[in-house]
């Protein structure tokens, strides 16, 4: 851990080329510079996260912690390059003062070159992303709605100020479950009727998954409060029988298909650093994301 | 995608082929794996199972079903399966997904020769497809001496476990290499596989077909604009496949005495190497139109002659490797002292088309070589005028454009640059690398898992059909005939990079080894 206080964005980014011919290794292989846009209270979780999924996705990661106040704009950052956390470059830096306003001038002199960038805003998002400063930068710009005191009103938020290129990691948190109930649909199912979803109250990704079941098999889906983390069973009602996958524990779900013995799925909740890498294994626009979330419009 | 053996016509609601996040998962099925205790099932099969469930691609409606001569329960099959996913997992071993697994267990006890047996094993999938959802579909993996493949395949016939005789159930089977030990006897190994099974139902897994690095080569030549304008004669000096082993045969000599590199790897992980190296650019990515790319240029590879100037084989001698003293070939367990088994091949291969005439392809093979490693390395041309003196480019060599198969996957480049702080313009080799891990640490699954995958999905393009085998057994069969009737292979130091004849017959055509 390098320190550097009352510094520049070039400082800091020479710092860490510096800090590789050290190391003996001047050029990398990193595959892209993240972004995160934090406050004090988030961004150990976001960036310990962001550290853990570099090792899967090799990348720079930015942290900038705005500190607005009165006194002198002032930049101060820590910088970790390689080493046993894994292949990445850690740069944390808080905006003190009036350069609070101004992260985009100190991020832009860190951006890797000719590679993506994706911006991460733990909590506290902008309304549209792609047009915050910051976000300008990235065609990968992820929020998380679970992270508001209304998650619902949150999703709106996103809905309205939607453009190509943006995700939630409430969305990212349902992938298993999607995966889990596209699999049952690989074979011919007698038609649903109707659909239950039980899951913790106020949670964004029950009404997406809402939204996703809705759209895809064309039936009402009712959302009912339940006392088990996250989303903990969905009940599927056919002219055979009902289809339930039951999650109670959050870890393995018991899958019920008709006439055939109940079985057990692995259906675990994931950590953030496994969120984000799965976010970042594709950097294009997430085009049933928008599909969904524009549904979640009532 | 050709998927000859797709029933599933149908439609699947949830599934928008624009959603970037749901994997491929397997429909359900069971496996039925025949030879459970060989080292194959143990390390490679069972491990990329449990590692394919772990990561969410094995439906819930999955059945493995072992068969084997034990008296065994099903829950004392399921605590071999364990020991080895334990063992042998790429991916963390997790209770939730074992449990998943472990409910689909099942073990037949009986001889692979008995009827009864088949009788047995036939009530078992019929119960899963009821109990477990497996619905009817099952995989046969032979990972058996391909000297009982008649008698299983028999039996599987007879009893009718071969046939679904529902339209929107399917049958494959999958067998491993060695797929015959010549041509005619892959002929006949195909003509049994094909009066049991239809062509599209029959997988043979060559498992350097599912590493990424191999996949990678259709990638990087077809997909960017820098390297294909230089991939031909006009700029290419030779091409050279080595796959290099720092291994003995260890305990395998029941296998190996008599099959030797040439069959072992040449026949199908380098020539499928040369094949995808060498191709015209596919109409498409679907498994027809690569398949009729690789046929061709298998098809245009002739053998320069005479053979015995353009081919060189060996035997490691005793000897020190890396340190150690090892054994030579001939003093090692279960081989005769007499034996006449190369551990080393090395050939020259052409390929009569425009793109390639007057390139030789060198394809070399071993154990017991300096290190483990293998690699296609194209060699060029050296530039057609270098404008320095002559003492300035005195250490620079031909530029070579490299994939590393393994260890260490990915690309090196090698060409040459000034040495700085020189006052004169002194020209060196330098090389740029490109290694895999490091941009894509997530997509390095084991084959098996990509291949078990890919049975289970139907998806065949990864799998050698047998027109690709034969036409492979066609190029080396004389070859082989010629050493049979030629005396002994040579003798080679043990941690080298083969006997004396390997280099003087690249040396002959004024080229020279890379050293991997």
């Amino acid at each position: 851990m390098i320190r550097l206080d009352d510094t520049s964005g070039s400082a800091v980014a020479a710092a860490i080329s510096a800090e590789r011919h050290r190391q003996g290794s001047p050029t990398t292989g990193m595959v892209l510079t993240m972004l995160i846009v934090t406050d004090e209270e988030h961004q150990a979780d976001a960036t310990a996260a962001a550290v853990t999924a570099a090792r899967q996705h090799p990348m720079r990661i930015v942290s900038l912690i705005p500190r607005p106040g009165r006194g002198e704009p002032r930049l101060d950052a820590e910088i970790a390059v390689g080493g046993d956390d894994g292949p990445g470059e850690v740069a944390v830096l808080r905006l003190r003062g009036p350069l609070s306003g101004h992260a985009n001038s100190v991020a832009i002199p860190l951006l890797l070159s000719d590679t993506p960038v994706v911006a991460y805003w733990p909590s506290d998002a902008p309304d549209i992303p792609a047009e915050d400063p910051i976000g300008r930068h990235a065609q990968r710009r992820i929020t998380d709605c679970a992270s508001a005191d209304d998650p619902l009103a949150e999703l709106q938020r996103r809905r309205i100020g939607y453009r190509p290129g943006d995700t939630d990691l409430s969305w990212t948190r349902l992938t298993p479950w999607r995966s889990v109930l596209a699999s049952i649909f690989d074979q011919s199912i007698a038609q649903v009727s109707s659909i239950q979803i039980g899951a913790e109250p106020v949670s964004a990704s029950a009404a997406l998954l809402q939204t996703w079941l809705g759209n895809g098999l064309s039936s009402p889906v009712e959302l009912v409060d339940t006392d088990g983390l996250g989303i903990s069973v969905v009940r599927m009602s056919t002219s055979e029988g009902d289809i339930v996958i039951e999650r109670p524990d959050g870890a393995t779900a018991l899958l019920h298909l008709p006439h055939i013995a109940e079985s057990h799925v692995a259906l675990p909740r994931r950590d953030l650093a496994e969120l984000l890498a799965e976010e970042l294994r594709r950097l294009d626009p997430d085009e049933v994301y928008e599909k969904t979330l524009m549904g979640t419009h009532s | 995608m050709a998927k000859t053996e797709q029933p599933d016509a149908h439609l699947n609601p949830l599934r928008d082929p624009q959603d970037q996040r749901l994997p491929r998962v397997a429909g359900p099925c069971a496996l039925v794996l025949f030879g459970v205790t060989g080292d194959l099932s143990r390390k490679k099969v069972m491990p990329a199972i449990y590692d394919l469930a772990n990561r969410g691609l094995l439906p819930p409606g999955f059945a493995l079903v072992g068969f084997a001569r034990r008296d065994w329960e099903d829950q004392d099959f399921a605590e071999i399966v364990r020991a080895s996913v334990q063992e042998h997992c790429r991916t963390p071993f997790r209770e939730e997904t074992w449990r998943q697994l472990q409910s689909g267990i099942r073990f037949v006890a009986g001889d692979l020769s008995d009827p009864a047996a088949y009788e047995v094993l036939g009530e078992t999938v019929r119960e899963l497809d009821k109990t477990r959802g497996t619905q009817g579909n099952h995989a046969f993996y032979l990972s058996i001496p391909p000297s009982m493949f008649p008698v299983v395949l028999e039996h599987l016939k007879s009893s009718g476990l071969a046939y679904s005789g529902q339209p929107d159930s399917w049958r494959r089977v999958v067998i491993e290499k060695p797929f015959g030990h010549d041509l005619a006897s892959a002929e006949r190994l195909n003509d049994l596989v094909d009066a049991v099974f239809p062509p599209g139902s029959v997988f043979r897994i060559d498992h350097y077909l599912g590493k990424e690095t191999v996949q990678n080569i259709l990638a990087v030549r077809f997909a960017n604009a820098m390297f294909e304008p230089l991939w031909n004669a006009n700029y290419v000096s030779n091409v050279q496949i080595t796959m290099a082993e720092d291994i003995g045969i260890g305990g395998r000599a029941g296998y190996y005495d008599g099959i030797g590199a040439t069959r072992d790897v040449i026949q199908n992980h380098l020539l499928q190497l040369l094949a995808l190296t060498a191709m015209e650019e596919p109409i498409s990515f679907n498994a027809d139109d690569v398949r009729a790319e690789k046929v061709k240029v298998l098809s245009a590879v002739t053998r320069p002659g005479p053979i015995g100037e353009h081919a060189s084989r060996g035997q490691y001698a005793p000897g020190w490797q890396g340190g150690i003293p090892v054994r030579g070939f001939l003093e090692e367990d279960g081989i005769p002292a007499d034996s006449r088994t190369e551990t080393f091949a090395a050939i020259r291969l052409d390929i009569a088309t425009r793109r390639w005439a007057g390139v030789p392809f060198y394809l070399r093979a071993g154990k017991r070589l300096g290190r483990r490693v293998t690699e296609v390395a194209i060699v060029f041309k050296t530039a057609p005028h270098l404008p320095f003196d002559a003492s300035s480019v005195h250490e620079l060599s031909n530029n070579a454009f490299v994939f590393r198969i393994q260890p260490d996957e990915g690309i090196t480049v090698r060409f040459g640059s000034k040495v700085p702080n020189t006052s004169n313009m002194h020209v060196r080799d330098v090389s740029m690398d490109f290694q895999y891990g490091d941009s894509f640490v997530d997509t390095s699954p084991e084959a098996y898992e990509r291949l078990i995958l890919d049975v289970l999905l139907g998806d065949p393009p990864l799998f050698p059909r047998h027109e690709e085998v034969d036409l492979a057994w066609r190029i080396l069969d004389p070859i082989l005939d010629h050493w049979e009737d030629n005396g002994a292979p040579e003798q080679y130091a043990s941690g080298g990079w083969g006997p004396a004849s390997a280099y003087s017959m690249i040396e002959r055509d004024g080229n020279a080894w890379r050293r991997p």
